[in-house]
């Protein structure tokens, strides 16, 4: 069983990019469970879904030490989601710094460098400018596609994931969706 | 073909093929989308509506069962306590259609005001109650209990939790059969519940309870899986899934999908089967000791679970939503398996916030300025509780905003003028109007403002019977709040927009004079659709230049402003133009 932890702030798309790899993971025959968590915490705060897909799924949470994979719409977030991967586990991250609430009023302070400090820790991180090419694609909500076209190249079939994206997004998007997914795959 | 479908869409799936034609259900995180995915089937097949809260979508579903066909209403756990009226009755009178209520708890409350344990409604109110674990049991489980409710003339309780409504999974769909509608034929022995027919129909609901229990010995909905049988874990829904994931096919289940009544034989032999293996039985349920309370009651068997004092060591909590992690450190001592390998301290964190542009933002703004107390409700505006606003006082339940503010100002009557209460359009509608007339008639100093933004909005965006719209974004009649308000004999109800800070003062001020000087209640309509509805047109972004760093625009919690070397800046994919951030600044930077 293989499982892909999700993670970025309320609004960002994640829940559409656990949708995809859903739909990717049950069309090459595996179990799958995607879990989602609607409501409040979608109002701008921290929001994580997980994605596990094996020959049998029976919980639908990724509990601490058992992600394969983090996704992160935003690098605190990744950071956060830290206690959750796997040892050797893999993140991709898009570089966004979202000031949350208790850094615009200057409770605290968002943390500097925090690339550097996750791959301190002996973390494999890719960092994605990913909003930059979702704008680049045409449209800056195709930050998750970029994201899950950059997560398709660590995996065999990576490529036919397309399929799956031009399958869920509204097709008067299909296009720029199509980019943003080719522009997240090939950034190195 | 197999779909992933959410656990919320196999539950409308379910009641589709069930052929139910009429649904009725107020929305409630984890519930919302099974009433919004029949919405999507046609109108001719399934009839689908938002009703003002619970209790009426019930008694709406009551009586379309009455008429002899299945119908259905959903509800979080907090929604049951409001149609627990109901419930119980209904509970005696039976069902002509079938009639099936989901009921969605949500451990770890990621969208509730609390834990509550819905399984304690089915035993009080003495009817059955299913509980699936994942989208294909959905499915399964609620055409069962349209199935269950026909044969035994009762509702039927569908207990979900947030992990099964909001985790998608697979599930192998069919085909819809409606049942022959059953003509309408008067029985008021049955339906008519004064005390005559109810003493007689409860002895026709304490035989049904024990034929069930009965009957469920053989259901098809409760797994016994034997295995190795050191450990035996009784369990279901969710933390069924969190078990078999951590001990696989090592230990012997009991996985029940009817949680009331809780088949006694059925626990019975299962339990003594461990027991006689020299096993111990463990008791898996997150929130309360349901089940094991029920293995405790037969006396045969000794479980570990969260209440046996015998076993402290090995007590589970009560509280949150249960993990694997959570399973291994518990029965296995295993504190390894889910040992963290990285980790960073101090994350700064992410609680949700108001977004860009909410409506809301500038009156708590105003009310914190002037210090009042704060009688809040149920919605998105509960999040004005939070930093850096922290404008809200009180938070019980929907429709507690005005009757609590009432009386609060009852027991200390010196807070007339500095008190408040603040509430939803949709909640006013749900739970709000009778508290505005226990104010009027039994005269408070009252001020009750009503955040009016023409949506149901922390559940997602539903209509309801205040915004003109119905469930299938029809045109619909609207309430008209000012004249609800007069007609209830409120002698003074203001209007303000709430994107002018200088009206929102200058209302709230004059309405606060009126208590004091009157002792009697007066309504604040702040009234701005939410700036997330779809069509709803923005200013352009504002932009700050030269800012002086005088920090004025963070007061408000603006999610698009934030400070960048020591200067704002506005967030121009965010920022919706609302421009309640313009008069905070010191130095008018702000346009």
């Amino acid at each position: 069983m293989k499982s892909i932890l999700i993670c970025g702030v309320g609004g960002q798309g994640t829940l559409l990019a656990s949708r995809v790899l859903g739909d990717v993971f049950l069309n090459e025959g595996f179990d799958v469970k995607v879990s989602e968590i609607h409501g409040m915490s979608q109002r701008g705060g921290s929001v994580t879904t997980y994605v596990k897909y094996g020959e049998k799924v029976y919980s639908p949470l990724i509990d601490k030490g058992e992600a394969d994979y983090i996704l992160a719409f935003e690098i605190s977030e990744a950071a956060r989601a830290l206690p959750y991967l796997k040892k050797g586990g893999k993140i991709i991250s898009a570089d966004s710094e979202i000031p949350s609430m208790p850094v615009i009023t200057g409770a605290v302070e968002y943390p500097a460098d925090l690339p550097k400090q996750i791959r301190d820790l002996g973390v494999e991180l890719t960092v994605i400018p990913a909003l930059e090419l979702a704008k680049k694609a045409g449209n800056p909500k195709a930050l998750n596609t970029v994201l899950i076209g950059a997560l398709s190249t660590l995996f065999e079939n990576g490529a036919k994931w397309l399929d799956a994206v031009v399958k869920i997004v509204p097709p008067k998007v299909k296009d720029v969706n199509i980019k943003a997914f080719e522009f997240g795959a090939e950034y190195k | 073909m197999k779909q992933l479908l959410l656990g919320n869409f196999a539950v409308a799936r379910g009641i589709y093929e069930a052929g139910c034609e009429v649904v009725s259900s107020y929305p409630g995180t984890p519930s919302t989308e099974i009433t919004e995915c029949l919405s999507e089937y046609p109108k001719s097949d399934i009839y689908c509506e938002w009703a003002p809260n619970e209790k009426v979508a019930l008694e709406t579903a009551i009586g379309a069962s009455i008429a002899g066909k299945r119908a259905f209403c959903a509800m979080k756990h907090v929604g049951i306590n409001v149609a627990a009226d109901p419930l119980f009755t209904a509970s005696y009178t039976g069902v002509r259609g079938g009639l099936v209520i989901a009921v969605a708890d949500d451990p770890g409350a990621h969208s509730s005001q609390n834990e509550q344990d819905s399984r304690n409604y089915a035993l009080a109110a003495k009817l059955p109650m299913l509980e699936p674990s994942d989208s294909a049991e959905c499915l399964e489980f609620v055409k069962a209990a349209f199935e269950l409710s026909e044969k035994y003339d009762t509702p039927v309780l569908l207990r979900l939790q947030t992990r099964v409504s909001h985790s998608r999974s697979l599930v192998e769909i069919g085909e819809r059969i409606v049942p022959e509608k059953k003509p309408y034929a008067k029985d008021s022995a049955k339906y008519v519940m004064i005390p005559v027919n109810a003493t007689k129909k409860h002895a026709v609901v304490e035989e049904r309870m024990y034929n069930l229990d009965v009957d469920f010995f053989n259901s098809s909905l409760n797994q016994t899986i034997y295995n190795d049988r050191k450990i035996g874990i009784i369990t279901s829904g969710t933390a069924y899934l969190y078990a078999r994931e951590v001990f696989g096919d090592s230990v012997s289940y009991l996985k029940l999908g009817t949680v009331n009544p809780l088949p006694t034989d059925l626990l019975f032999d299962f339990g003594k089967t461990i027991h006689n293996a020299g096993g111990t039985v463990y008791v898996i349920e997150e929130l309360d000791p349901f089940i094991e309370n029920k293995c405790r009651s037969i006396g045969a068997f000794d479980v570990v679970g969260k209440t046996d004092v015998y076993y402290t060591e090995k007590l589970f909590t009560p509280l949150y939503e249960y993990s694997q992690s959570y399973l291994r450190e518990k029965i296995q001592n295993d504190t390894e398996t889910n040992a963290v390998s990285y980790k960073i301290d101090n994350i700064p964190p992410r609680p949700p916030v108001l977004c860009a542009g909410c409506p809301h933002r500038g009156v708590f703004h105003i009310l914190a300025k002037h210090k009042l107390f704060v009688s809040g409700d149920i919605g998105c505006y509960t999040l004005g509780a939070g930093a850096p606003l922290n404008a809200i006082d009180t938070t019980v339940c929907m429709g507690a905003s005005i009757s609590g503010l009432h009386g609060f100002l009852k027991a200390d009557p010196t807070y007339a003028g500095k008190a408040v209460s603040v509430i939803g359009d949709s909640t006013f509608i749900h739970s709000g109007i009778t508290g505005l007339i226990n104010s009027v008639y039994n005269k408070s100093a009252c001020v009750h403002i009503v955040l009016d933004n023409s949506i149901t909005g922390m559940t997602g965006h539903q209509n309801n019977p205040a915004n003109g719209k119905d469930i299938y974004g029809d045109p619909a009649s609207a309430v008209d709040l000012e004249r609800l308000c007069a007609s209830v004999g409120v002698e003074k109800v203001s209007v303000c927009d709430p994107y002018d800070l200088g009206s929102v003062e200058d209302t709230v001020t004059a309405h606060l004079k009126y208590a004091t000087e009157t002792g009697l209640p007066s309504v604040i309509i702040a009234r701005r659709p939410c700036a997330l509805i779809k069509g709803i047109k923005h200013n352009a972004p504002l932009t700050i230049t030269d800012c002086k760093g005088c920090k004025g625009c963070l007061k408000i919690g603006c999610p698009a402003i934030s400070m960048k070397d020591k200067r704002a800046v506005i967030d121009e994919t965010s920022c919706v133009g609302c421009g309640i951030c313009k008069g905070l600044c010191n130095f008018g930077c702000i346009k």
